[in-house]
């Protein structure tokens, strides 16, 4: 089955007010399928949110080609894309009601206003905003704006639907419940979204694929489990989650294990598959992947965080080199100051193959 | 106690203005209007004697002994009306693709380019309007450059013209009309057009369904800065129009300063005012019932 989205070879400069050029898209190749959660996910600039104007048609390509459903979308002005959008900022229209917001798409593709009306009624439903037809956008709170310019989207059955950061002004306990109730919502519409983060938990959350983007090119393309196992690089690993990066030097290759030593001498245990004595890479550990107990890598607790039922401990092996991050049970004795072991299971190390 | 205070405070802030306004607006204009309904004296002034005919010889009602009603009143008002209209509409079409264009300068040619809109303020109205009509006349620049390219052969008739007030009219108001349109433009939520684009809107319905109406505050407001000041205008008429362009401004200065028959002049200031008074309202209405300010 060919992608419902294919992009290839995307490239766009922009020139800065200095007048230098800067690479927003830096040849970027892409599909997506229908009927998946696909989030653009990256710092700022590093090219998401020109992907997605390029994708609804209001930024045009230097260079590459965009296809939807095999039809080639270059040239093609935004209004003749069924593709629609979640704008960061909502952009509800303030002088009309919810109601003929969320009818907009219907009203100027023409459709009859009792049909529209029931239309309406049924996306105002779907995002739970059933009843706030007849209000007008001011007098609607945050997360009711945010459910009304999702409802607008939806409403003309769009092949594809665009979030450009759409719950960052959003609370923390509110932008959770969007999360689960956006991917809920995808699957019941069975449209392939792709969403645009800088939030790297939200697109863990709620994302089929993640791709990773920095500089306008494409770091790493994988599902959530995929890219926080097992990122492909040093910035993927230190963008994705909390990080332990420790580069090291195999000493010696053991069954399915291999010994490595980071300079100061901390010894690490690591899955052995390719490795071999005297190569130097860097391991990647979670915090999640060290356990405290009485053997292992010793340490100094510098500081414990308390998380409710997990501490989030930093520790200073006592052989030197940087600070590690734990995450533990909470138990007795973890305090600043104390002495730990750390220890880990070899499987759960990731290996980059650069230092 | 605090309130009391507050009161107080505010009466003091609010005495010089209520004063001056008290003193310098409102009682000549209870005069004026006082004045409508009195009798005129025989060399200026009023008798004070309770008269209506000054409003019946404008609409209508004159016995044809103490006054002679002559639609030539009338004419001069609806004259007034759609000259002061007319110039709303030019320079509303000429002011409302430039807003566009300034909101989207660069801020350094953005701020020279509503310098140069402020500039002609620096000058005077009388010395302006005195250089259109060097330009105007058949003498003039413009004949000139049109005798010599050939396009015309005779001298055109614009000077003492309708057109004429109504292009001093509009030369003078583009600043009034340019200014409340622009802020309106300026402050234009680009994503809400973006919005309107990408749920299928092609550029004409985003621009009635969206942008007009966005902007329609703006428009109200140069409209109404526009048309009030050019009903009652007698500078630009006095200077460019002839007897075609007279308006009901230059009535009342005639009436005042030549004919010194001021309750008729003060009859024609106070239907200005309603008229004028009536569109505001009509406005406001309307922009607040279309801006969704409830």
């Amino acid at each position: 089955m060919s992608a419902l989205l294919e992009i290839r070879d995307a490239r766009r400069t922009f020139v800065t007010p200095e007048g230098g050029r800067l690479a927003a898209l830096d040849g970027v190749s892409l599909d997506v399928s229908a009927n998946e959660f696909v989030t653009l996910l990256g710092p700022s600039g590093c090219g998401k949110t020109t992907l997605l104007r390029a994708i609804s048609g209001f930024e045009t390509l230097d260079s590459g080609t965009m296809r939807l459903g095999g039809a080639d979308l270059t040239g093609l002005p935004p209004f003749r894309r069924p593709v629609n959008t979640v704008f960061q900022s909502y952009a509800l229209f303030g002088h009309m009601t919810v109601a003929r917001n969320v009818g907009y798409a219907l009203e100027v593709a023409g459709v009859a206003k009792a049909a529209r009306e029931a239309e309406v009624a049924e996306a105002l439903e779907k995002v739970g905003l059933a009843g706030l037809g007849a209000r007008k956008p001011g007098q609607l709170s945050g997360g009711q704006r945010q459910r009304v310019a999702l409802a607008r989207a939806i409403i003309a059955k769009p092949q594809l639907l665009l979030l450009d950061e759409p719950l960052s002004a959003l609370d923390r306990n509110l932008r959770q419940q969007m999360q689960l109730e956006l991917k809920t919502l995808q699957h019941s519409l069975g449209i392939a979204f792709i969403f645009v983060t800088h939030d790297q938990e939200e697109a863990l959350t709620m994302s089929d694929r993640i791709v990773v983007m920095r500089a306008g090119q494409i770091e790493q393309i994988g599902t959530p489990r995929d890219i926080y196992r097992h990122p492909k690089n040093r910035f993927v690993a230190e963008f994705i989650g909390e990080t332990n990066l420790m580069p090291v030097t195999i000493d010696r290759v053991d069954g399915s294990e291999a010994l490595a030593r980071t300079a100061e001498g901390v010894e690490l245990r690591l899955p052995a598959s390719g490795r071999k004595p005297g190569e130097q890479v860097t391991a990647v550990l979670r915090p999640a992947d060290f356990t405290l107990g009485a053997s292992g890598i010793p340490a100094t607790v510098s500081r414990a965080v308390y998380l409710g039922s997990d501490l989030y401990v930093f520790v200073q092996p006592k052989a030197g080199g940087p600070e590690l991050r734990v995450i533990a049970r909470d138990t007795a004795g973890v305090e600043a100051g104390a002495t730990v072991h750390l220890s880990h299971d070899p499987a759960r190390v990731h290996v980059l193959e650069a230092a | 106690m605090a309130v009391k205070r507050q009161s107080v405070v505010l009466g003091v802030l609010l005495a010089p203005v209520t004063l001056f306004l008290g003193v310098f607006f409102l009682l000549p204009l209870c005069i004026i209007a006082l004045f409508s309904l009195l009798t005129p004296g025989l060399y200026g002034g009023v008798e004070w004697s309770f008269y209506h005919w000054n409003y019946g010889r404008i609409f209508g009602w004159a016995d044809g002994i103490n006054e002679i009603f002559e639609p030539i009143y009338l004419q001069i008002l609806w004259r007034s009306l759609s000259f002061a209209a007319l110039t709303v509409v030019l320079t509303l079409i000429l002011c409302y693709p430039v807003a566009f264009w300034v909101s989207r300068l660069n801020d350094r040619w953005r701020l020279v380019f509503l310098f140069l809109i402020t500039l002609p303020f620096f000058c005077s109205l009388i010395v302006r309007l005195y250089a259109w009509l060097l330009i105007l006349k058949p003498t003039g620049l413009l004949n000139t450059i049109l005798l010599w390219t050939g396009l015309i052969s005779e001298p055109l008739e614009i000077l003492y013209t309708p057109a004429a007030v109504v292009l001093g009219m509009v030369y003078v108001m583009i600043p009034f009309m340019f200014l409340p349109l622009y802020a309106a433009v300026d402050n234009l939520d680009r994503a809400q057009v973006e919005a309107s684009m990408d749920l299928g809107a092609n550029r004409i319905q985003t621009f009635l369904k969206v942008i007009l109406p966005q902007t329609l505050p703006g428009i109200l407001g140069g409209a109404v800065i526009v048309f009030i000041p050019s009903v009652g205008n007698f500078v630009v008429p006095d200077v460019l129009g002839g007897a075609k362009g007279l308006m009901i401004g230059n009535l009342v200065e005639q009436q005042f300063l030549s004919s010194r028959n001021w309750p008729f002049g003060s009859a024609l200031s106070m239907i200005i005012m309603g008229v004028v008074l009536t569109v505001l309202m009509v406005s406001v209405t309307r922009a607040r019932k279309v801006s969704g300010h409830a």
